[in-house]
């Protein structure tokens, strides 16, 4: 298939630039509006969203599924697996700014630049979920990376949320830097950007004995690093804990979904389509590397989330563990592992999410973000108190709830590759991550508050909590999602 | 039309916790006579099902199967044999009575607790009748989170920890099943290596699959592994030493109600998974742990044995009477497993038979105990004395089901047995005759509270108490009368099941 030239291509990208046209118009648009009318520029950026998600589905009239078009020069792709991550990333990011509307963290003044902010980081994230060029993957990371990092500072006001973006920063400079050099040494080997031809050609030059798999191999890591640390996986994490604590807290539900989301969209574009011939595999086995990674990066997270007090960073670290189990499924290398990823990331879209959200309610209406501040919810607000428990089974796998189908189909793939270890150790970490969601559920239903008053929420929060709630019952009885899962793949 | 009827049984109960759920939260009685009727009904369709079960036949009635989840070939597939269609009786029976159980002493969120209850019926119903893998497991699963609310709610001071353990030791035992679950799917089309035709997650197409030559599921070292991992799932559940210290924490802390569901219908889940997906579908993963040769081949009856043993010298050492009639529980529940380890007709079709009685006199245990702790507010066994002047109506029943638990000849706790120990006999002599300790020490302490509760002089403080009430005697009564019938007259019971026990025997003899 012959990659389509710049003009030629423009067509194919409007949702993208949808996104821009809104991330300006929201900050010119800002300037005319009073404060107390600020919501106006969250439902211009929800509007820019909309039309995004309509030209996405007419683009996607456009292009037969199974016949991916290349874009601009081989820089970037558009087929259902990109489509599929575009339709996810702007759900999040929807979700993300209704939050932001009911958080009463956030300034009013600086509203206008919040949601230019999250359109444009959006933005970015649909091009790491279509980049096919090392050029490319590059610029998409740093893209999102920059904009995210001024999000997670948002909160001018407390030091917490400044010391986040600062460690978010420092980190995020190095991991990048590292991942650079790490793209440049593979473009020097295999002499091309293009991940569709980098196999072939390493392939050639491994054969050759010009490169050894070594250079290859420490290339891969070092991009990984760049890679790892968008989707926080050990041990590329560290900055994930006190940035989630320390962000809004609509900002750390949208890191912990959406920039996952696309990282491994990243991931999977480049170690599928890029890395996963015979003849790479069998002379460096990405596959055990991987699965490492994974096994090491849930016990961590789940371990480190066990002795945690406050329930932001308790899910922040339950991320991480999540992170983990999607690694499962990336490290199989095979269509089974991808379509249970892309069955997760949907599932864990609603339910963490949803998780987040209650966070968001509780810290307006008690101001804690301790489970202290869950005491008695049962009897304070039963609904949320349910949906939240919903939510808490549902991420630690629990059936009916659709974290466990997601959870089966993952292992289902693992054991399909008879790595049985990593099943093994994928399945405790389910049985360990009970104890401190419980936590909550216990403060929730099992103690009492000293503090009885009755939260009140108003009818349209609840209707925002079923958009998250009715999916994560429902998912996993819906045979739609499961074939759906199956029909994307990579070439 | 008769198809519908398992169905309608399973999600009755379901279909009741949403009712449940719209109603007022002030209308307590009427929370309560809903609750009552949505557990009426499945009990109504259970009595029809066992009398209009074709007895002479071990096919499977009754089966509905349509597809769910496509992709994955999981279908919705239930049905009922001999020994599923006993269990779904004792559980659709124990439903009101744990509902008329409850009627009194629910101090807090009425509401929550009937909807939770019925969402827990849903989830036993519908595992002692499915035929899909899968299915199976959801609605093993299913079971768990009305249990840790209910336990944890409205338990006793303890209640937090217990659920918790509660908990996490069923979901460690069930993710080990999940990995097998996998592993049996994932070969369920493969055939000297090569797949061949669809996987399957159906359970009689499995069982039949793995009696084909050279399929991957009949190889005996996979069934061994898988078999184990099945195991240690339901071993917690029912519970087996040494998964089993969850036990006498949940029942200690558990309401009334709740304890008689977890002794009558959850630890059955166990030994009736074991039945159908251990033995029925591994017969050669069966044959590594039941043979008889070296410790491996004796080590099921071992782990019945110990249960027996371990167990009654528990319940003897025991001075709460609730903790007495858990141990005795792990005590009595050894010999299913003893019996089930025989692999003879005898020891099936006791093992199968004790199942039910088990569930029926724990269920009298654990009210008669409540009945007593709703009046009292203790347990302790040595805080009473001379209670038989007081509440002779209570003693009287009391003395039926100590003695049916004890194994008294003419009730029904001795003829399971009875038949359990003359299967086993036949395989593991030495075993078998040692694990008659656990009759006489079963004896010696339920003979002992009875002294200590009923007879010597009344405790002053109790000359108040009242006699037992017309609403509990209600819930007694049913079971009373089963344990005296099914002692005299076992066959009403045994002949449902024999057939599909006789079909068990031949898959498991190879």
């Amino acid at each position: 298939m012959e990659p389509l030239k710049n003009i030629e291509s423009l067509a194919y990208i409007i949702p993208e630039i949808v996104l821009v046209v809104f991330a300006v118009a929201v900050i010119i648009f800002d300037l005319f509006v009073k404060d107390n009318e600020s919501d106006w520029v969250a439902y211009l950026s929800l509007i820019g969203i909309g039309c995004s998600l309509i030209a996405i589905f007419i683009t996607n009239s456009l292009v037969d599924i199974n016949k991916p078009i290349s874009l601009f020069l081989g820089m970037i792709r558009l087929d259902g697996f990109a489509i599929f991550f575009k339709i996810l990333l702007l759900l999040a990011t929807a979700a993300t700014i209704l939050f932001s509307l009911r958080s009463e963290e956030l300034d009013v003044r600086l509203k206008g630049e919040y949601h230019t902010l999250l359109l444009a980081v959006t933005f970015g994230m649909f091009l790491m979920a279509s980049s096919t060029n090392l050029l490319m993957i590059f610029i998409s990371l740093e893209t999102v990376s920059l904009t995210s990092y001024i999000l997670a500072g948002f909160l001018t006001h407390s030091p917490r949320s400044s010391e986040a973006a600062f460690k978010y920063i420092t980190y995020g400079a190095v991991a990048s830097g590292t991942m650079l050099f790490g793209l440049s040494l593979l473009f020097g080997m295999a002499g091309t950007g293009d991940i569709t031809q980098i196999s072939s050609q390493i392939a050639t030059v491994l054969e050759s004995g010009d490169v050894s798999a070594l250079g290859v191999l420490i290339a891969i890591t070092f991009i990984l690093a760049g890679i790892g640390y968008k989707i926080a996986s050990v041990p590329f994490h560290m900055w994930s804990p006190d940035v989630y604590e320390g962000a809004p807290i609509p900002i750390t539900a949208f890191l912990s979904v959406a920039s996952k989301a696309a990282g491994f969209a990243l991931f999977l574009r480049f170690f599928y389509t890029g890395f996963d011939t015979p003849e790479i595999i069998q002379s460096i086995d990405w596959r055990l590397l991987l699965a490492i990674v994974s096994a090491l990066t849930m016990t961590v997270g789940n371990l480190a989330a066990l002795p945690q007090r406050n329930v932001k960073r308790l899910l922040a670290y339950s991320s991480i563990a999540h992170g983990g189990y999607l690694l499962m499924g990336a490290a199989l290398l095979t269509p089974e592992g991808l379509g249970a990823i892309i069955f997760y990331l949907i599932v864990y879209l609603f339910m963490n999410l949803g998780a987040f959200y209650v966070v968001v309610l509780i810290a307006n209406e008690s101001g804690s973000e301790m489970i202290e501040g869950y005491r008695g919810l049962s009897s304070r607000a039963p609904y949320v108190a349910g949906a939240m428990a919903i939510f808490l089974f549902s991420l630690t796998g629990i059936p009916p709830f659709a974290g466990f189908f997601g959870k089966w189909l993952l292992f289902n793939a693992v054991i399909s590759e008879d790595l049985y270890w990593l099943a093994f150790i994928g399945l405790l970490n389910s049985v360990v991550s009970l104890y401190y969601y419980a936590r909550i559920i216990k403060a929730m239903y099992l103690e009492s508050a000293e503090d009885t008053d009755i939260f009140s929420f108003s009818k349209s929060t609840f209707a925002l909590l079923g958009v998250f709630v009715v999916p994560t019952i429902l998912i996993g009885f819906l045979n739609i999602f499961y074939s759906l899962s199956k029909k994307i793949t990579l070439p | 039309m008769d198809q519908i009827l398992l169905s309608l049984m399973i999600f009755v109960p379901l279909l009741g916790m949403v009712v449940v759920f719209l109603l007022p939260n002030d209308r307590e009685e009427l929370i309560k006579r809903v609750a009552l009727a949505f557990t009426l009904i499945p009990l109504v369709l259970a009595v029809y099902l066992f009398i209009d079960y074709n007895k002479s036949s071990a096919e499977t009635q009754y089966f509905v199967s349509v597809p769910w989840i496509d992709t994955f070939h999981i279908n919705y597939h239930v049905g009922i044999d001999g020994l599923s269609v006993t269990l779904l009786l004792l559980t659709a029976l124990l439903g009101p009575i744990c509902v008329l159980a409850s009627w009194r002493n629910i101090e807090k969120g009425l509401k929550a607790y009937m909807a939770l209850f019925l969402l827990l019926e849903t989830g036993m119903l519908g595992f002692f009748a499915s035929l899909d893998l899968f299915l199976f497991f959801v609605f093993f699963e299913l079971t768990l989170l009305p249990m840790y609310f209910l336990i944890g709610v409205w338990g006793g001071p303890r209640r937090e920890y217990a659920a918790i353990k509660f908990f996490l030791y069923t979901l460690f035992g069930s993710v080990l099943m999940l990995v097998a679950i996998i592993a049996v799917y994932l070969r369920s089309n493969i055939i000297n290596d090569v797949a061949e035709g669809l996987r399957t997650f159906d359970i009689p197409e499995l069982i039949q699959r793995a009696t084909v030559e050279g399929h991957a599921l009949g190889d005996s070292k996979f069934q061994m592994w898988v078999f184990l991992g099945f195991f240690i799932g339901f071993a917690v559940k029912v519970p087996i030493f040494p998964f089993h210290t969850w036990l006498p924490d949940a029942h200690v802390e558990a309401p009334t109600a709740i304890s008689v569901i977890l002794a009558g219908v959850l630890l059955k889940m166990g030994t009736y998974g074991f039945v159908r997906i251990n033995m029925a579908m591994f017969p050669e993963g069966l044959d590594y742990f039941t043979n008889g040769d070296g410790f491996l081949g004796h080590s099921l009856a071992l782990l019945g044995f110990i249960n027996i043993v371990y167990g009654s010298f528990c319940a003897l050492a025991q001075t709460d009477f609730k903790k007495l009639v858990a141990y005795s529980s792990i005590g009595h529940m050894g010999f299913v497993i003893l019996g089930l380890a025989a692999r003879n007709a005898e020891g099936i079709n006791g093992a199968v038979l004790q199942m039910f009685n088990h569930g029926v006199i724990s269920a009298m245990l654990f009210l008669l105990v409540g009945v007593l702790y709703d009046r009292a507010h203790h347990r302790e066994i040595n805080g009473f004395g001379g209670l038989g002047n007081r509440m002779p109506i209570y003693t009287g029943i009391t003395t039926l089901a100590f003695m049916a638990s004890l194994g008294l000849p003419g009730l029904s706790g001795f003829i399971g047995e009875a038949l359990s120990l003359f299967g086993a006999f036949q395989e593991f002599p030495l075993l078998t005759i040692l694990s008659t300790i656990g009759i006489v020490v079963g004896a010696a302490y339920f003979l002992w509270t009875l002294q200590r509760v009923f007879l010597g002089a009344l405790n002053p403080k109790y000359e108040e108490l009242p006699e037992i009430n017309r609403r509990e005697i209600l819930t007694l009564v049913p079971l009373g009368i089963l344990t005296i019938v099914l002692g005299i007259w076992p066959n009403i019971a045994i002949d449902m099941f024999s057939k599909s026990v006789t079909n068990l025997v031949n898959i498991v003899s190879i």
